[in-house]
């Protein structure tokens, strides 16, 4: 009885850290149609992420019901709650940025587009890069410490490719209007955003396995 | 029947040790709110009576040996000196070992009886005094290492983890409880055995009479740990050292096992069979053992994170707790028996002999009182004792939550108090400010009433003027004439046309609605002009030079240029317009 509510639990964060890997997949696909110009499934990957996101928030907000109601972890409850959030946050960010290219369909010139792939797919592996690194906080903290690197390095990439491709609109490509430079530039930031929050993600990781460790 | 009346000291004993011993079992698991207190107290309880009824007569006989309490007044007067020393160690929050306690109390009886001390059987009791936490010492250490490499190296999730780890720490909880019962049963009720015999039969169940003594003082064990352990728990729970739920694990199975070995008949003789010598079945202070359980920990984990001065504070509680209690049952002895006339043993007393021996050499008669017993008066003395005790157990206990429930009220209200007065701050202050605005307001209003009316009774005046002349000129006989009165009148009317009395009032009115800043402008640059003044007031408006030129009555080009000075006068920077610079002013 008592192990079949753990167990229904650790299901229960498990298919919270699936829900985030599936949104962020979601994301990159997003952003590489609205690059390539299908619509169409640029729109079915909009829809997914959206569902998926609404998902995970129903997860996180299970999660937390369950370990407070059987007071579960007593001692690290508040981390993981404030973990799930963050990894949270990575979803929805993705959702809203992804939402942004549908709205305000930002006009990216044909030299910027594999700049731009390169982008999302570097800020994603920095986020992608969490979900290992949580689950071993969860199964062998020793690891994490070995997990997180990664999250740093895509995170450091990213920051670089964001530069590379604000240097490109603002001084390397001609004619291209203030207001589309400004469009542009926010579309960068917005996208480098998602490894930021990972970062924070491996932050918090790195203080909690330590906390475990020791 | 009266005879069990003096069983309550030895209860008040046991509700002393689990309110305190119960801290040592699942202080750290409730510290750590891993356990909750109802289910840890529960549990407590029902393994103590096991332990105790189970396993307690061993570490009893070494008890009985150290100094057999023959009589019933002495065994009494031992427990409850020992039971009040613990209490009166508890209330100041000190963990404090009944073991100690009892010992002393027993040393202090003999003293006082003048029985021998068995020096023996005190040399192996202080022995595990010392034994018995270097023996926790060493199985915190080892298992608290092996505890950490199976976490370690097992991929176990950690919510399962956390799971195995709570049952752990209930069953060793469990366990712990049962040694405890098993040890410590003999601090309680070891002074009874040789003077107490109340075994009864139902059908044909025999209950000898120790056992059930075990069984009615691990009753009051229980109750102890039910009614006032929180309190102990609160402390050596969280406040020797931040435990981790593993830690506890290793904590509490440490010392179940040290006092599982020191109480264990049957490890005893099973040691012996192999040829091995025999384990001195003595009650361990389970307080001793788990500060050295902790020690083990804290040697894995960096000593550095033991409050050693907490450590240190309950080593001087081992040597205050048995010098104490002895002195205590010393003197509650002579007035046991001097005063209340109550045999305190079957011997002859210290101070029987001591008047014996005078009254040999004096041949002085003493008048020493004899062993009957007033009953009347020592029932009512243990009776008002006793009442006395929890009626001030009880009372503190409602006057802590009076306390409490008053601070929480008054807090509340000043909470509340704070608020209305900060909302009623603002309220003020509010309206304040919307009766300054009125009243700034209407004085305006006022008067540009006043100016409109003196202006229209002025312009009447001077259309009346203007009316007036150009009737004379009609009327005028020569055209020299003629032509005098009306160029005087144009005249006139071009004077007019500068609106002095209109720019003044401008000028007025803005003065009134920028004070603040024409106060600053003295302040800064009292070198300014009056015309300067005005300009710099007019452009604060937001006037171009096109606009005020007619106000001042000056070319555009006279306010440029006067512009232009004003900026070299101000010190205006290249980079800044004036403007700029007198809004940022």
């Amino acid at each position: 009885m008592f192990f079949s509510r753990t167990k229904k639990s650790i299901e229960l964060i498990d298919a919270f850290l699936n829900c985030v890997d599936q949104g962020l997949l979601l994301f990159k696909e997003g952003v590489k149609n609205y690059l390539y110009n299908n619509m169409e499934h640029f729109n079915n990957d909009i829809v997914q992420l959206a569902n998926t996101e609404r998902e995970s928030d129903k997860l996180r907000r299970e999660i937390e019901t369950t370990l407070y109601m059987q007071s579960l972890m007593p001692q690290v409850r508040g981390d993981v709650m404030q973990l799930l959030e963050e990894m949270d946050n990575l979803i929805d960010q993705a959702k809203k940025n992804l939402f942004q290219f549908e709205v305000e369909t930002p006009h990216i010139p044909a030299e910027l587009i594999s700049d731009f792939i390169r982008l999302t797919q570097t800020s994603v592996s920095a986020a992608e890069s969490t979900i290992p690194a949580a689950k071993s906080y969860f199964n062998e903290p020793v690891n994490v410490s070995e997990k997180i690197h990664r999250v740093y390095f895509y995170e450091k990439e990213t920051d670089m490719l964001a530069d590379i491709i604000r240097r490109k609109i603002f001084k390397e490509i001609p004619g291209l209007r203030l207001s589309e430079k400004f469009h542009l530039r926010y579309f960068t930031l917005h996208i480098e955003n998602i490894s930021d929050t990972a970062e924070k993600v491996a932050d918090l990781l790195s203080i909690m396995a330590i906390k475990r460790i020791v | 029947m009266f005879g069990y009346l003096f069983l309550i000291s030895g209860l008040f004993l046991g509700w002393s040790l689990g309110a305190n011993d119960a801290s040592n079992i699942f202080g750290t698991a409730v510290g750590t709110r891993m356990v909750k207190f109802r289910t840890a107290a529960i549990i407590a309880s029902i393994f103590v009576i096991l332990g105790a009824v189970i396993q307690g007569s061993g570490t009893t006989e070494t008890l009985s040996r150290l100094g057999s309490v023959d009589a019933v007044g002495g065994a009494f007067t031992v427990a409850l000196c020992a039971g009040i020393i613990v209490t009166f160690m508890t209330k100041y929050r000190l963990p404090v070992s009944t073991g100690q306690a009892i010992v002393g109390a027993i040393i202090g009886w003999c003293f006082y009886t003048a029985t021998p001390v068995d020096y023996s059987v005190l040399v192996k009791i202080l022995g595990s005094w010392v034994f018995g936490p270097i023996l926790g010492m060493l199985f915190g250490y080892v298992l608290y290492i092996l505890l950490r490499k199976y976490i370690r190296s097992s991929r176990i999730h950690m919510l399962k983890m956390e799971s195995i780890i709570r049952t752990s720490l209930i069953v060793v909880g469990a366990f712990a409880a049962y040694s405890l019962g098993a040890n410590n049963i003999a601090n309680v009720m070891g002074v009874f055995v040789n003077s107490f015999n109340v075994s009864f039969t139902i059908g044909s169940l025999y209950i000898s009479s120790t056992r059930l003594l075990f069984f009615i003082g691990s009753l009051a064990i229980a109750l102890g740990i039910c009614t006032y352990s929180k309190k102990v728990i609160d402390t050596v729970g969280n406040g020797v050292l931040a435990m981790t739920p593993e830690m506890a694990i290793v904590v509490v199975l440490a010392q179940a096992l040290v006092l599982f070995v020191f109480s264990s008949t049957s490890l005893s003789n099973a040691l012996m069979s192999i040829g091995l010598p025999a384990i001195p079945l003595v009650p361990v202070s389970s307080t001793q053992v788990l500060i050295g359980a902790i020690i083990g920990v804290g040697l894995v984990k960096g000593v550095q994170e033991l409050k050693l001065k907490m450590v240190g504070g309950i080593m001087l509680g081992w040597i205050t707790t048995p010098v104490l209690s002895g002195l205590f049952t010393f003197i509650s002895l002579f007035f046991v028996e001097r005063v209340f006339g109550m045999q305190v043993s079957m011997r002859e007393t210290a101070l029987e002999s001591l008047g014996q021996a005078e009254s040999s050499f004096a041949s002085v008669e003493y008048h020493m009182p004899t062993t009957n017993v007033n009953t009347f008066f020592l029932v009512a003395t243990i009776v008002l004792l006793i009442g006395l005790l929890l009626y001030t157990f009880f009372a503190r206990k409602k006057a802590l939550e009076k306390a409490r429930a008053e601070g929480h009220r008054e807090a509340k209200k000043k909470l509340f108090s704070d608020y209305q007065n900060a909302l009623k701050e603002i309220e003020v202050n509010t309206v304040q400010l919307e009766n300054t605005t009125l009243a700034t307001r209407l004085e305006e209003r006022k008067n540009q009433l006043v100016t409109y009316s003196l202006s229209i009774g002025e312009q009447r005046k001077y259309l009346e003027s203007i009316s007036e002349s150009i009737e004379q000129a009609i009327k005028a006989p020569t055209l020299q004439e003629k032509n005098r009165v009306l160029k005087n009148q144009l005249t006139e009317i071009k004077q007019r046309m500068s609106f002095k009395g209109e720019v003044d009032e401008i000028y007025r009115q803005a003065e009134q609605v920028y004070m603040e800043f024409v106060e600053k402008l003295d302040k800064t640059f009292p070198k300014l002009t009056s015309r300067e003044k005005e300009i710099l007031v007019l452009l604060r408006i937001g006037l171009s030079s096109k606009e005020m030129a007619p106000l001042l009555n000056i070319s555009t080009k006279s306010v440029e240029i006067a512009r232009y000075r004003l900026r070299a006068k101000l010190g205006v920077s290249k980079d800044e317009t004036l403007t700029d610079f007198i809004k940022s002013m």
